[in-house]
């Protein structure tokens, strides 16, 4: 597959994981944040974490949407399907998100219509094809996945189909940053930043990561090659003392984004002046609504979308492992109680999440996922 | 977040924010609304997202990166050198 | 005397069953952990005496030989679909299932639920199909049964088969035969009925030539424990939960590690193009046409030349081994020296975006 193998290469893996170990031949720790839970799935898909040293530590970051996604508002999406008799579609990913009366597919096998998609252009065609049924597309993702939302509603204004409309729970990626920034317990030394959100927002907007808080963000792909170049590149200005903004991931992310789609959100979004972030809290300007010009197809102002408050239970510790200060194995529910198979909180459903991605490592409950299991092959 | 596949351009159309995009023998209607500023053609690569274009591959940097990664380590052997001299923690 | 009494009425007790689901999901049927817990905590325990392993034919012994005997329902949505459809799907499944049990498959009986509606001509077209593909099979089809209940409520057809075999004498095959150093053998490139479905559905719309893989993998057994029956310890074909639930049964009921080697796995390249865009991973994606085998080290040259001689077994190839240890675990190491942890499928396979 082209543009994906050659960045498996066995032969420049090697050379990159023993240009990491030269990098770090150092009496000191390094912390490495990857934001991207895209990043979080590929580390532990490729097993990278393995081909590390002790002395870097790759710590998660919030940037898995499921992940960060109250439980409250896949109720209240739900609850448009249950109450409303409309069709609730989403991705993949949040079919087995767990509410309060159960996740999307166990709402499936009670009989409710509830539909996966691929893309929200096939939940309008839903629509399209259903003229007498009206169609929800529940919305989650960060700027990667906004824009095609933005487009899609835009195309069905264009198409003038009434039946459709959306529940958007997009989040942008920089107060998530900053929200782990400002934490008191933040000991993160550089940062991996996204891969395919900066296709959208470009590296410049990284910029402040750099100069205000001066730790380096080195924006990386999500092959073998890209992270591991990415965590080298990371590495390289830690020894020199440098705190930039680099892009390893040029061959796809331009500098400045993508200029249609920064319009595109524009047009059909704004900043919602707060938003709940599971395990984060309330962060301000955070999410995205849909603007009054789309009020049509905005699903919280078509129906009467109920607020939902649902609390983690409170042994889960989600938010301090969204936010990094605790690995997953940390967690008193990991492995027991939270299981991917009976998953308490998104970071066990959610393939991407920070805890599901881990449960994968034979030797779940060390502090250095991989080391040992390694040792014992 | 963000699964996003390479694939090429096989097919332009069947309207004009459509093409039809191959990855691996498997071919799909794709948006490439994204692109319009740009513009696409038949040939061209580009990452697809939840079917839309969202970038296209440019090959020079591929092919750029893919020298570096086969040169690491050889500018390292410089700074061994360096490194010798006692530069190697600069803070 | 009373120790003997003891003894005879232990033997028809059963376990208690242990099953805490409130209640039945789609993930029960769908073949990983949820349907082994249901066969493990409540199936098994009330239903089955003493500790006989679960595997895909249980044999009896009947008059002094030895008759396997399999049972399978099919549920599929759509009933047709490239390459197949549910009557071939339910002739080969139970054809598979007593061939990769050791024994030659002989009969069959099939059972029909319909439901009110189903046009005639559908249903003659499957029944002529399960004919066709029961004669290329070399098994005869002697009875079954027909129900019908209203409409809504049976997806169309639901068919439920028995499959009745001789046991091979070219074959011993149990779990516990496995032994570190085994080779594991796979008969060809996986993924693609699970893929071809998941397309006909209609849910994710491509446009690949995809064809259900589902077939009679007699021919391939057959050639397989001529050339080294001696060294064949355990077979099973993937089909839900794929490759890796498979695997994992293996090494659970075995108690010893599969080592798979990522790269050596077969995979059409439309199969991996849909994976690819859909987040799916191969290993876990069902197979209507493949099989499993357990070979020992010295018998797995021979193996792999005899299914690759075959019509059908061209793309066979060793895909990983045995170990003592981790046990119970199933790990896919990659070329570049990683390794990741293959679970046993958790629910359905769904496409993911992020």
């Amino acid at each position: 597959m082209r543009y994906v193998d050659e960045f498996r290469d066995p032969g420049l893996i090697r050379r990159a994981a023993e240009q990491i170990r030269r990098l770090a031949a150092v009496d000191r720790q390094f912390r490495i944040m990857e934001v991207c839970g895209g990043h979080t799935h590929a580390i532990y898909r490729f097993g990278l974490d393995e081909l590390l040293p002790p002395n870097v530590e790759l710590i998660h970051g919030p940037g898995c949407p499921v992940c960060v996604l109250p439980m409250g508002r896949v109720d209240a999406g739900l609850s448009l399907a249950v109450d409303h008799g409309v069709i609730f579609t989403s991705f993949g990913d949040v079919m087995r998100v767990p509410g309060r009366n159960g996740t999307p597919l166990q709402h499936m096998a009670r009989g409710i219509d509830v539909r996966m998609v691929y893309s929200p252009l096939d939940a309008l065609e839903i629509a399209r094809r259903e003229p007498d049924r009206h169609v929800v597309f529940f919305a989650i993702g960060f700027e990667t996945t906004a824009p095609s939302t933005a487009l899609t509603i835009a195309r069905a204004r264009d198409l003038g189909v009434a039946n459709f409309s959306v529940l958007s729970n997009h989040v942008t990626i920089l107060p998530a940053i900053k929200a782990v920034l400002d934490s008191p317990d933040m000991r993160i030394d550089g940062f991996i930043g996204p891969g395919h959100v900066s296709t959208v927002i470009g590296s410049r907007p990284y910029r402040f990561i750099a100069s205000h808080y001066r730790k380096p963000v080195v924006v990386s792909g999500f092959e073998p090659l890209d992270l591991l170049h990415g965590i080298a590149m990371l590495l390289r200005q830690l020894r020199e003392g440098r705190a930039e903004v680099e892009n390893q991931y040029a061959r796809v992310v331009p500098d400045d984004g993508n200029a249609p789609a920064l319009r595109a959100l524009d047009d059909v979004f704004e900043l919602r002046t707060f938003f709940e972030w599971r395990g984060l809290g309330f962060i301000s300007h955070s999410a995205l609504k849909i603007r009054q010009r789309y009020a049509p197809w905005d699903a919280e102002r078509r129906f009467d979308v109920p607020t939902i408050e649902v609390t983690d239970p409170v042994a889960a510790q989600c938010g301090e492992v969204l936010k990094g200060v605790l690995k997953p194995h940390q967690c008193k529910l990991f492995g027991t109680e939270c299981t991917p198979e009976r998953p308490v909180g998104a970071l066990m459903v959610s393939s991407e999440g920070a805890c599901a991605a881990c449960f994968g490592r034979v030797d779940r409950g060390t502090a250095a996922p991989g080391a040992a299991a390694a040792g014992a092959l | 977040m963000c699964l996003a596949i390479p694939g090429q351009i096989v097919a332009l159309g069947p309207e004009q924010h459509l093409a039809v995009v191959e990855v691996l023998k498997v071919r799909r209607p794709v948006n490439v609304d994204l692109l319009k500023d740009e513009g696409v053609a038949v040939g061209d690569w580009v990452l697809i997202h939840v079917g839309f274009a969202m970038s296209k591959i440019s090959d020079v940097e591929a092919v750029e990166q893919l020298r570096l990664l086969s040169m690491l380590g050889e500018d390292e052997d410089a700074m061994r050198e360096l490194e010798g001299y006692r530069f190697d923690e600069i803070r | 005397m009373a120790g003997r009494i003891l003894e005879a009425s232990g033997r028809g007790r059963t376990r208690a069953a242990d099953f805490r689901d409130p209640q039945i999901e789609m993930a029960h049927g769908a073949g990983g952990k949820a349907t082994r817990r249901l066969i493990e905590t409540l199936v098994a325990p009330l239903l089955l005496e003493g500790e006989r392993p679960l595997g895909d034919s249980a044999f009896v012994g009947v008059g002094g030989q030895q008759i396997a005997m399999t049972a399978d329902t099919f549920v599929v949505r759509p009933l047709t679909f490239p390459g197949g459809s549910i009557g071939t799907l339910a002739v080969h499944g139970t054809v598979n299932d007593l061939a990769v049990s050791g024994a030659l498959p002989t009969a069959l009986l099939v059972t029909f639920v319909l439901e009110a509606g189903l046009p005639g001509p559908v249903l003659e077209a499957e029944v002529r199909a399960m004919g066709e593909a029961a004669r290329a099979a070399g098994v005869e089809i002697v009875g079954g049964d027909t129900k019908v209940v209203e409409h809504g409520r049976a997806d169309g057809m639901y068919v439920t088969t028995a499959g009745v075999g001789v046991r091979d004498p070219r074959a011993s095959l149990s779990a516990a035969a496995v032994r570190p150093g085994d080779r594991v053998l796979l008969s060809g490139p996986i993924g693609d009925h699970g893929t071809t479905v998941l397309l006909a559905r209609g849910q994710v719309s491509f446009d690949a030539e995809l064809r259900s893989d589902t077939r009679s993998v007699w021919p391939l057994v057959d050639g397989l424990l001529t050339a080294a029956g001696a060294g064949v310890r355990w077979m099973r074909d993937p089909t839900r939960g794929g490759v890796a639930t498979a695997l994992h049964e293996l090494a659970e009921d075995a108690r010893l590690g599969v080592a798979l080697h990522e790269e050596q796995v077969p995979v059409r390249d439309e199969v991996r193009g849909v994976c690819e865009i859909l987040g799916l991973d191969p290993l876990h994606i069902a197979n209507e046409g493949q099989f499993l085998a357990i070979v020992a080290p010295e018998y797995a040259d021979r193996a792999l030349s005899a299914l690759r001689a075959l019509p059908g077994g061209e793309a066979a190839a060793i895909i990983g081994d045995i170990r003592e240890t981790p046990a119970a675990v199933v790990i896919a190491h990659s070329s570049y020296g990683t390794s990741r942890v293959v679970d046993m499928l958790v629910g359905d396979p769904l496409p993911r975006i992020c």
